[in-house]
């Protein structure tokens, strides 16, 4: 983080999010926070709208009342293809590659876009092949064809063509083996070095907590606690109380 | 072994490797409407019973460029780009309101524009039909027939107009955003494709193609503003037979379908021909519902 920027507001901010699906109130005003290079936690049991919420930020579903901000902008009913473009990269719970195009097309899907020379593409390229040398292997191979664990890869590596100042994580270790697993836990590492802020929903609590700054959790549609990771333990009772694990 | 001889020397040989040539011919004008439809389809749900009469604007914007100037060549270029605005427009303001919505909407929706775009080529371009020229009257002799080169010249020009978009769909950037688009419209957005615009430039490149058929075809037929029926109606059937949204699918099955309707109409009139086609169509949904090449999507 540069000293002399201002940005004192989040990079991004969620205040008070009210989101249905049709009928179902899903979000009962939600309202987070994650700042410039921060990696934060999101965590709470199956259905209680952690996915929500980061389709509420990446503009997928549109909340009836709150707002996003982006840099302290608004962008709470800004199209989904704007959010990517202004830096929010999205790696959804079933990774959803598009089966039929190969890793490389993949990829191209946020490389291809104005303003970017042969050179910068490149180097995003190698860059993502260095941290995933097995995507660079199947360049040309359908991304339907890859293994769970490559296909979690290569929805990072596509996030990742976008040059995002944050990346929305949503359950990325799902149904994944070990080897995977930590796989996946480094690469977080690595762009929290290079600093990127992520917004990590995930079932795997000693992962999240080791891996976050800060985490919140969340019951019901809403944020119930919020704390720094450091501050919670895996027996913490409030841990028992809403993960039950 | 008498009978089998007597049976392969009554197989007219000759009238085969013309009905080949007539059926490539027609399946090549056939697949550069159904891709073009199947495309539309893949894409957004959408079922464009507009599609031939953008094959008939082609076939009478062609008409007037080529009053106007004289060149069927311009006029094959000019009528394909103004349709394919044409058919941007449209979608602009017929069918992006309706994304979403149940598809019996976008039904009603289209088969409202073919009804509207018929009338209108009724209106200003009067029943009779127009005729095309063609752009030169070199003939070959086939047996016992002069066959025109511009027939073949049809082929290859539709051959190279799907090649082309091939390509495109393949390696442009354009293209890739396409594809993605059609396999998963949520995650293309989120990866920063402007999907609404995609739909867009798909619609006006179907129509497009569309156009350009209708120019091509133009000189072996009338123009008139029902034409599009015919067509639009066989490319259906080749779309479910190929697989919806299957390109490759659809351009074998136009050649397929062409191949046996020629081939029919040896031996039964050529309205009559038109039964195969159905047949095909009634196995197809019997015993392979999704089509004959169909893909996971």
């Amino acid at each position: 983080m540069t000293p002399d920027a201002t940005p004192i507001e989040p990079l991004v901010a969620v205040e008070d999010v009210h989101t249905y699906y049709g009928k179902s109130h899903i979000l009962h005003g939600v309202s987070l926070h994650v700042d410039r290079g921060e990696v934060v936690g999101l965590l709470g049991r199956n259905g209680v709208g952690k996915s929500t919420t980061l389709k509420t930020i990446m503009g997928l579903v549109h909340p009836h009342r709150g707002k996003v901000l982006f840099a302290g902008k608004p962008i709470t009913n800004l199209p989904a293809h704007k959010l990517a473009r202004l830096g929010i990269g999205y790696v959804p719970e079933d990774r959803r590659i598009f089966r039929l195009l190969t890793v490389m097309e993949n990829l191209r899907t946020g490389l291809d876009r104005h303003g970017m020379t042969e050179a910068r593409k490149q180097e995003l390229l190698e860059k993502a092949f260095s941290y995933f040398p097995v995507l660079a292997e199947r360049r040309n191979q359908a991304g339907g064809t890859l293994s769970g664990g490559e296909q979690q890869m290569l929805a990072i590596a596509r996030a990742m063509m976008l040059e995002p100042k944050i990346i929305l994580l949503d359950e990325p270790t799902e149904g994944l083996m070990p080897r995977m697993v930590s796989q996946i836990r480094q690469i977080i590492d690595v762009l929290h070095r290079e600093g990127v802020a992520i917004l990590l929903v995930e079932q795997n609590v000693p992962l999240t907590l080791e891996a976050s700054q800060r985490v919140y959790i969340m019951e019901k549609g809403a944020v119930r606690h919020h704390c720094p990771a450091s501050a919670l333990k895996i027996g913490d009772p409030l841990i028992q109380q809403y993960l039950g694990v | 072994m008498s009978t089998v001889l007597g049976l392969l020397q009554a197989i007219p040989y000759e009238a085969l490797l013309i009905q080949t040539l007539n059926g490539i011919v027609t399946g090549m004008i056939l697949a550069l409407i159904a891709s073009g439809l199947t495309l539309i389809f893949g894409i957004m749900d959408v079922v464009n019973f507009a599609h031939g009469e953008l094959f008939m604007f082609g076939a009478y914007m062609g008409v007037v460029v080529i009053s106007a100037t004289g060149s069927f060549w311009l006029a094959l270029v000019l009528a394909t780009l103004i349709v394919a605005l044409i058919g941007a427009a449209l979608q602009i303001t017929t069918l992006r309101p309706l994304l979403g919505r149940d598809p019996l909407t976008t039904i009603l929706a289209t088969f409202g524009i073919s009804l509207v775009m018929q009338n209108y080529a009724l209106w200003q371009f009067g029943p009779v039909a127009r005729k095309i020229p063609e752009p030169f009257s070199g003939q070959f002799t086939l047996f016992y027939l002069e066959y025109p080169w511009y027939r073949v010249l049809i082929a290859i020009l539709s051959a190279a107009i799907i090649g082309c978009f091939y390509l495109f769909l393949k390696y442009g950037t354009y293209g890739i955003w396409i594809r993605a688009t059609t396999q998963d419209r949520v995650m293309a957005e989120a990866m920063g494709i402007p999907v609404s615009w995609v739909h867009t430039a798909v619609f006006g490149i179907g129509a497009g193609m569309a156009a350009a058929s209708g120019v091509l075809f133009g000189p072996l037929v009338g123009v008139n503003h029902a034409m599009g029926l015919d067509w639009v109606l066989k490319a259906f059937i080749v779309v479910v037979v190929g697989g919806m949204g299957n390109l490759g699918g659809s351009i074998v099955a136009s050649i397929f379908i062409s191949l046996l309707e020629a081939y029919a109409s040896i031996w039964v009139s050529p309205a009559q021909a038109v039964i195969v086609s159905f047949v095909v169509l009634i196995l197809t949904l019997l015993f392979r519902p999704t089509g004959l090449f169909a893909t996971p999507k």
